[in-house]
């Protein structure tokens, strides 16, 4: 059992900062994470670029990323969730940089300011980044030290939240399962925060980790909350594709052509998106342009998009990404000599746990941040926006929480029933076998390009894998792998059928929601779509 | 498989106190796809009960997936199949969990028995 303040689930930027912010604001606070601490989610992973209005590089303001965001949006932002996104960006910049993240800087005369590259959508420069592609695990190993320093806040791996625990209509913490020795480890809190990133796991093709099965959707589901904007999945146009390349993600190319260009071509080698070297289109434009030609059969050989870096010079490649080039010629990738193949990727998701700007959801004393949150980013998310709203909406979860904590008394949370013993055959699936063909249907049906049979045709998929996601033996000792997996299809399994019944009403097409049935973008559909979980299943409300 | 390879594995199995085992698997492959690939396919295809422990899949960046291939210490992402035999094994220097888990999480971070 463990009492605590302020429980924040997911130790990715949005988890740890809002740990910081919490701690700082007096709470006793408990970070935990299924994974190890700041090695799992998304962050650690991200190899590009955060969005803010810092005006080191040209004079900018936040009204200005303000309106890049909801013009990238497609009209469907929560407002007030880009407003805060954008307004705190600054001083969660700096405030990282106080913290020694290690800002790519340029001179300046006899000044150092922090480099600002202009990135598709916005306005002006406005990306910070750290050298060598290698933003996330700088911004991880820097919220890791702080967190280190800070006694009142409690640090814990290898704890899966299983249910959020709620009595009298008010959250009052979570059980989780240790996983190294299988045990249930209640824990009680007087305010929570989920903070447990995206779905993006629910593809085949993703940029994440396994860790992003849409964890804290379900969880908030599940206990009462309302989700929003489910539908609107980014995929990221140039992911990698081939060759074959390890030990990088495959989102590396987005910061090359920040930096040098390049050129997306078809199987003519002629470019499609009127670019002209220059990286400058829109994630969902991009990413449905290059699906276009692929089905026009003008597609790579592995069914992408050729992008082409030949007109860069050896010494051109070396002072832009340094050690990168010979991580790249460890895997028999010449940039001078190849073109690679690129081919859109699940990377983020717009959607997610319904919160006002006090990160409240629509449960009480339940918060969310980061990823988990949806709408400050409507139907397309704006490039450099995802690091920015993990921090800015991470600090102002933990000062909410803990303010709400501080008068809240400390609930008393009774140990979960436990499940059916091992000797109870109660599923015979093999939970990683389900997960694989579920991320196949997904993947064929609520992908970029949607329909109503397939979608119709997904839904079939999604609701015959019910009632196997019921029941399954209790976890074992050691990382239990059929247990975890059988954990995860289960909340894969009802994210799933959040994004494509919502996907399935939605009869427009709009930023990452595209209808082949319906290609338009029509008025009346610039509203949002809640989801909630009753007696009878998945709910939209809208 | 378009290529018809097949790795060979060799993977040590057990828990802590048990005397352990070795398991071999046959897993077909494409050139350039690394020992987690395999161990991947292979919980999908033969056997769900290997524990392995990993993150990020292909990014090298959570840095959990580090095991012992051929006797030297490596971590699976960026390990490359080969058609030779190679044998898996757990970090000799940390303390096992199951299979190929070993504790590595700091002392810290960690809860000992159910909490």
């Amino acid at each position: 059992m463990i009492r605590t303040d302020v429980l924040v689930i997911g130790a990715g930027a949005a988890g740890m900062y809002a740990a910081i912010a919490a701690a700082r604001s007096g709470a006793q606070v408990t970070l935990v994470d299924r994974s190890l601490i700041g090695r799992g989610g998304a962050t650690v992973m991200a190899q590009m670029t955060v969005a803010v209005a810092l005006g080191e590089e040209a004079p900018d303001h936040w009204e200005y990323h303000l309106a890049d965001t909801l013009k990238a949006g497609r009209g469907l932002c929560d407002e007030a969730l880009s407003r805060l996104l954008c307004e705190d960006a600054a001083e969660c910049i700096r405030e990282m940089d106080a913290w020694g993240v290690g800002w790519a800087r340029a001179r300046d005369g006899n000044r150092r300011h922090i480099r600002q590259v202009q990135a598709p959508g916005h306005d002006r420069p406005r990306c910070v980044y750290v050298d060598f592609v290698n933003t996330g695990p700088a911004v991880s190993k820097t919220l890791r030290a702080q967190l280190n320093r800070m006694p009142q806040i409690r640090r814990t791996g290898e704890l899966l939240v299983t249910d959020l625990a709620t009595q009298a209509g008010i959250c009052i913490g979570a059980h989780a399962v240790h996983t190294t020795s299988g045990g249930s480890v209640p824990i009680a809190a007087k305010a929570t925060i989920v903070a447990t990133g995206g779905l993006t796991r629910l593809f085949q093709r993703n940029s994440a980790s396994i860790n992003m099965g849409g964890d804290g959707y379900a969880l908030a589901l599940r206990a009462g909350a309302a989700l929003v904007d489910m539908e609107f999945v980014q995929f990221f146009p140039i992911g990698h594709l081939a060759p074959r390349l390890v030990g990088m993600d495959p989102i590396m190319w987005d910061p090359f052509r920040y930096k040098l260009g390049g050129k997306l071509l078809n199987a003519d080698m002629q470019e499609f998106l009127k670019e002209e070297g220059r990286y400058v289109s829109a994630r969902d434009h991009a990413t449905y342009a290059i699906l276009m030609e692929v089905a026009a059969g003008r597609g790579s050989p592995h069914g992408g998009a050729w992008l082409s870096f030949r007109h860069c010079s050896e010494a051109e490649l070396r002072s832009a990404f340094g050690p990168v080039i010979d991580r790249l010629a460890a895997n028999g990738i010449d940039l001078t000599r190849q073109p690679i193949e690129v081919a859109p990727i699940a990377h983020y998701h717009m959607g997610g746990i319904r919160a006002d700007i006090d990160m409240q959801t629509t449960l009480p004393h339940l918060f969310a941040a980061g990823e988990a949150v949806g709408g400050a980013n409507g139907a397309n998310r704006l490039s450099g926006n995802a690091i920015t709203e993990a921090f800015t909406f991470g600090r102002r979860a933990g000062l909410r929480a803990a303010a709400l904590a501080a008068k809240t008394g400390m609930p008393s949370i009774k140990p979960k029933p436990s499940a059916a013993p091992l000797s109870a055959s109660v599923s015979r699936i093999n939970p990683a076998a389900e997960i694989a063909s579920l991320q196949a249907v997904m993947s064929e049906h609520v992908g970029p390009v949607r329909t109503c049979a397939g979608l119709e045709r997904a839904l079939e998929h999604i609701s015959a894998l019910g009632p196997e996601c019921e029941r399954f033996r209790a976890p074992q000792a050691g990382l239990d792998p059929e247990w975890i997996d059988w954990h995860d299809l289960r909340n894969m399994r009802l994210v799933a059928e959040c994004v494509t019944r919502a996907a399935l009403a939605r009869t427009e097409s709009r930023g990452a929601h595209q209808r082949d049935d319906f290609p338009q973008t029509s008025e009346h559909w610039r509203r949002h779509q809640r989801v909630r979980l009753s007696s009878d299943g998945v709910r939209l409300e809208g | 498989m378009e290529y018809g390879l097949k790795a060979r594995l060799d993977i040590r199995r057990g828990k802590p106190g048990s005397a352990g085992r070795f398991e071999r698997y046959e897993v077909p492959y494409e050139p350039g796809q690394t020992v987690l690939d395999a161990l991947r396919w292979i919980r999908i295809h033969r056997d769900p009960s290997l524990a392995i422990r990993f993150s990020c899949i292909n990014a090298n960046a959570c840095k959990e997936c580090m095991i012992r291939v051929d006797g030297k210490t490596v971590y699976a992402c960026t390990t490359r199949l080969t058609e030779k035999e190679m044998t898996l094994e757990p970090l000799p220097n940390k303390t096992l969990i199951k299979d190929l888990v070993t504790e590595i999480a700091p002392p810290d971070e960690r809860i000992t028995g159910d909490g």
